[in-house]
């Protein structure tokens, strides 16, 4: 019965919809035709009319289509979603035609210049005869990109360093269950201490046969991930015992960490960076060099430490109460209570905000170029100077974009993958 | 016990006595050896150094502490202009991401996934170096809305002109106080006797028509100057009159709003998500439209939510802001902790006195926002 009733409405019904599917279509196609013929040929069909309805002309028709084609319960899978997607109302149409424009605007002239017209064979800048990119800079360049300026024949102990740093990281996770309870341990204190010693004597050299290079030589995307590791390593910690003295009792402890965390948190890095390079040399016994390398982690292991702070207090100042009370009751001290009580459900809670302090730590590296380390955008910036390759920036920070791009997209990723299992747990 | 309490405290005042005393020691001993005498009084003397962009007056014969100020506007200028642009940008993605409309949705969050996560010192770099520099020179630059031309060496618009400019912006001061009292005195009056009155066409006529009519009465004129190009030389063209607008500060406010905005978006879609689902159905249910809903009952919860978070990006924004010393825009850190320390020498009172600015600007934008974030939070009885 019911069905017969809604055929019979559906035959009434379908030819005012195929009309007005019609008349819809049609407007919109000839409005992205439109658009299409100005953008691509430079042809207009409708400038008989004034200049400034004659702009609008594609944007006009398409809204027009699309309000012929909003129709409710049309009985087509597809056009019901589409309407509800990209075309909810007119206000949201002239939005959605908005976009399309731009892509079919914005897309093919950046794929011509990052594909169609780019150069990649070649190793001269002679190579480059087409309008597009020319990928043959970054080429050429590419292993002072992440080298800096190491000596090429060197490059390989760069290349075992990281590997083994990274093996070194991945054993924590496959330990067998009885060293678990030393993982932190492991990470806070033995890893930091083999990463040093790998990095000392593999990439600094000078010993054991392998020829010293000094750190002005370092740079590149390796120097990037050299600095943003130890300053992570040892800002952690620092911002543990901060975030602790901050919530502390007694009122000197307190009062000093606060003001500690806020003096950083209220400078920007490049003074800071700035400090490490012409104020902190004076604060030293004459005679006394540290290496830039090392003040400029250390610079910068401060500034992120009190960052980390703050976020590690979100974490103690979540926890209930209770958690408190019920330690102290069975008689825990003060360590042994934020040891093994607080601590360990404090840090799991901050994981994502702990990422997300390492993700501004990775995109404040390249500021070290104040003290004249040159990461990836120091090196490009010198690139750029070189006479050879002049008119190549485009090229450079593009990639240099990309590159950070994939870092940073792909760690904020995995970020909110941790925030989404561990919310679950509690 | 109270062993307990005091050694804790007293090894961090020991320890905190000798690392101070440890630092001021031997900058005592670097600073004799030197010859470097501690002082400020450097700030006086002529500072002798150009500056390219300066909101006052300023050439190489006046002092230092004025070239300082000259720094500090700049910097003030940039975190300015760069929040509130950040601010309506984000707040128009941060919407635009919870939009139902589908293109409109991944279109917000691609900008946002795609600025976010690209160090904010190369996009700096990408627009001075990379994207401004493929301008046109000024002699084949084309006219832009009629009278403003974008070149290579910045933007140049047609200046204002005032004449008795002091009634005008009285009156203007005089129009902003008098609708505050307007929207003040019609929220009562809808609260005692329930009629709304139009209160968004009466203070936008309040606040164009009072400076409109100094123009009448009060001898307010205002002319424009446009600029011209003019031959320096050969081969370089120049322009005259009008304003010119550097393509440092261009670069600098583009990246900053547009690295800034990505966040703050984010701060008003978590906002608007953070508002429970029966708010806004049951602000439908009694006939708001979708945009009453949003203006009338979503976003006076969502800004309790927003505003922290938010204050914090406005914090780093002017932090940020400080990375116009890499292309040379003449900012706080450029001026007085590059050039002035380069010829002073003095880089213990010059970095102490950059730090304490920032620390000061951080301190105020923190305190004022606390006082707003206070302002509108839920009066608990």
């Amino acid at each position: 019965m019911s069905s017969d009733n809604f055929n019979l409405l559906k035959s009434k019904f379908q030819k005012s919809r195929n009309f007005s599917l019609t008349v819809g279509s049609l407007f919109f196609f000839l409005g992205i035709f439109d658009f299409c013929l100005n953008n691509f040929l430079g042809t207009n069909i409708t400038s008989f009319l004034p200049r400034f309805i004659n702009f609008f002309t594609p944007l006009i028709f398409g809204v027009i289509g699309l309000h012929f084609i909003r129709i409710e319960f049309s009985g087509i899978k597809i056009l019901d979603s589409l309407n509800k997607n990209i075309n909810p109302s007119n206000f949201n149409a002239a939005l959605s035609l908005c976009i399309i424009f731009l892509i079919i605007f914005g897309l093919p002239p950046l794929l011509n210049w990052f594909i169609f017209d780019a150069n990649i064979s070649g190793d001269t800048k002679e190579a480059c005869t087409g309008g597009g990119a020319c990928w043959v800079y970054i080429k050429v360049w590419f292993n002072r990109f992440i080298y800096g300026m190491y000596p090429n024949a060197e490059q390989w102990r760069i290349n075992v360093t990281f590997i083994a740093v990274l093996a070194f990281m991945a054993a924590g996770f496959y330990t067998p269950a009885k060293f678990r309870n030393y993982l932190s341990l492991y990470y806070t204190l033995i890893l930091p201490i083999i990463s040093f010693i790998l990095i000392y004597y593999l990439i600094s050299g000078g010993s054991f046969g392998l020829e010293w290079v000094e750190t002005g030589a370092w740079g590149g995307l390796s120097l990037t991930f050299i600095v943003a590791f130890f300053s992570l390593i040892f800002c952690f910690p620092i911002g543990m015992m901060l975030a602790l003295g901050r919530r502390s009792d007694l009122p000197i402890v307190k009062y000093s960490s606060l003001s500690f965390i806020e003096f950083w948190r209220g400078v920007p890095l490049i003074t800071v960076l700035f400090m490490s390079a012409v104020m902190f040399p004076m604060f030293l016994p004459d005679g006394t060099y540290v290496d830039k390398l090392i003040r400029v982690v250390v610079a910068i292991t401060l500034f992120e430490a009190a960052y980390t702070a703050e976020v590690i207090r979100g974490g103690l100042q979540a926890l209930p109460r209770g958690q408190y009370d019920a330690a102290k009751s069975l008689g825990m001290g003060y360590w042994k209570l934020h040891i093994f009580v607080i601590l360990p459900q404090a840090l799991k809670l901050v994981i994502p905000g702990i990422a997300n302090t390492f993700l501004a730590l990775v995109k404040d590296t390249p500021l070290i170029f104040v003290v004249g380390l040159l990461e990836v955008v120091g090196m490009l910036n010198l690139a750029k100077t070189n006479p050879k390759w002049l008119g190549f920036s485009m090229e450079g920070y593009v990639f240099a974009g990309i590159i950070f791009w994939i870092i940073c997209y792909s760690m904020s990723k995995y970020s909110q993958k941790l925030e989404l299992k561990y919310k679950t747990d509690r | 016990m109270k062993l307990k309490k005091i050694l804790p405290q007293l090894l961090t005042v020991l320890f905190i006595i000798l690392i101070f005393g440890f630092f001021t020691m031997n900058a005592q001993e670097n600073m004799d050896s030197r010859g470097i005498q501690f002082g400020f009084g450097f700030l006086s003397q002529e500072a002798s150094f150009d500056i390219q962009f300066s909101l006052i007056d300023y050439d190489g014969s006046h002092s230092y502490a004025r070239a300082y100020l000259v720094g500090l506007l700049n910097t003030l200028l940039v975190a300015f202009i760069g929040i509130i642009l950040a601010t309506l940008l984000g707040l128009v993605v941060g919407i635009a991401r919870l939009s139902p409309n589908y293109l409109i949705r991944k279109t917000a969050s691609f900008y946002i996934e795609f600025f976010r996560n690209i160090p904010l010192l190369l996009q700096i770099f990408f627009w001075y170096f990379a994207a401004l520099r493929a301008l046109p020179m000024p002699q084949d630059a084309t006219l832009l809305l009629g009278s403003s031309f974008m070149t290579i060496k910045g933007l140049f618009t047609p200046a204002p002109i005032w004449t008795n400019f002091d009634v005008f912006f009285i009156t203007l001061i005089v129009a902003i106080i008098l609708v505050f009292f307007f929207v003040k005195f019609a929220k009562k009056k809808q609260e005692q006797e329930g009629k709304q009155s139009p209160v968004l066409i009466i203070s936008l006529a309040i606040f164009m028509g009072l400076p409109l009519l100094t123009f009448l009465v009060g001898g307010v004129d205002l002319s424009f100057s446009f600029p011209e190009l003019r031959k320096m030389s050969q081969s370089s063209y120049t322009f005259d009159g009008g304003m010119g607008i550097p393509p440092e500060l261009i670069a600098l406010t583009l990246a900053l709003t547009l690295y800034t905005a990505t966040f703050i978006a984010e701060n008003v879609r978590a906002g608007i998500q953070g508002i429970g689902k029966g708010q806004k159905e049951a602000a439908a249910s009694i006939g708001l439209t979708p945009s009453q809903v949003l203006k009338l009952v979503i976003m006076p919860q969502a800004l309790r939510i927003i505003i922290p978070p938010t204050t914090n990006q406005y914090l780093n924004l002017t932090k940020n802001s400080s990375l116009a010393a890499a292309i040379a825009y003449p900012d706080l850190v450029l001026v007085f902790a590059g050039t002035a320390m380069m010829q002073t020498g003095k880089a213990i009172e010059i970095v102490g006195i950059t730090m304490a600015t920032y620390l000061t600007i951080s301190i105020a934008i923190s305190l004022l926002m606390n006082w707003y974030n206070q302002k509108i939070a839920i009066k608990e009885k």
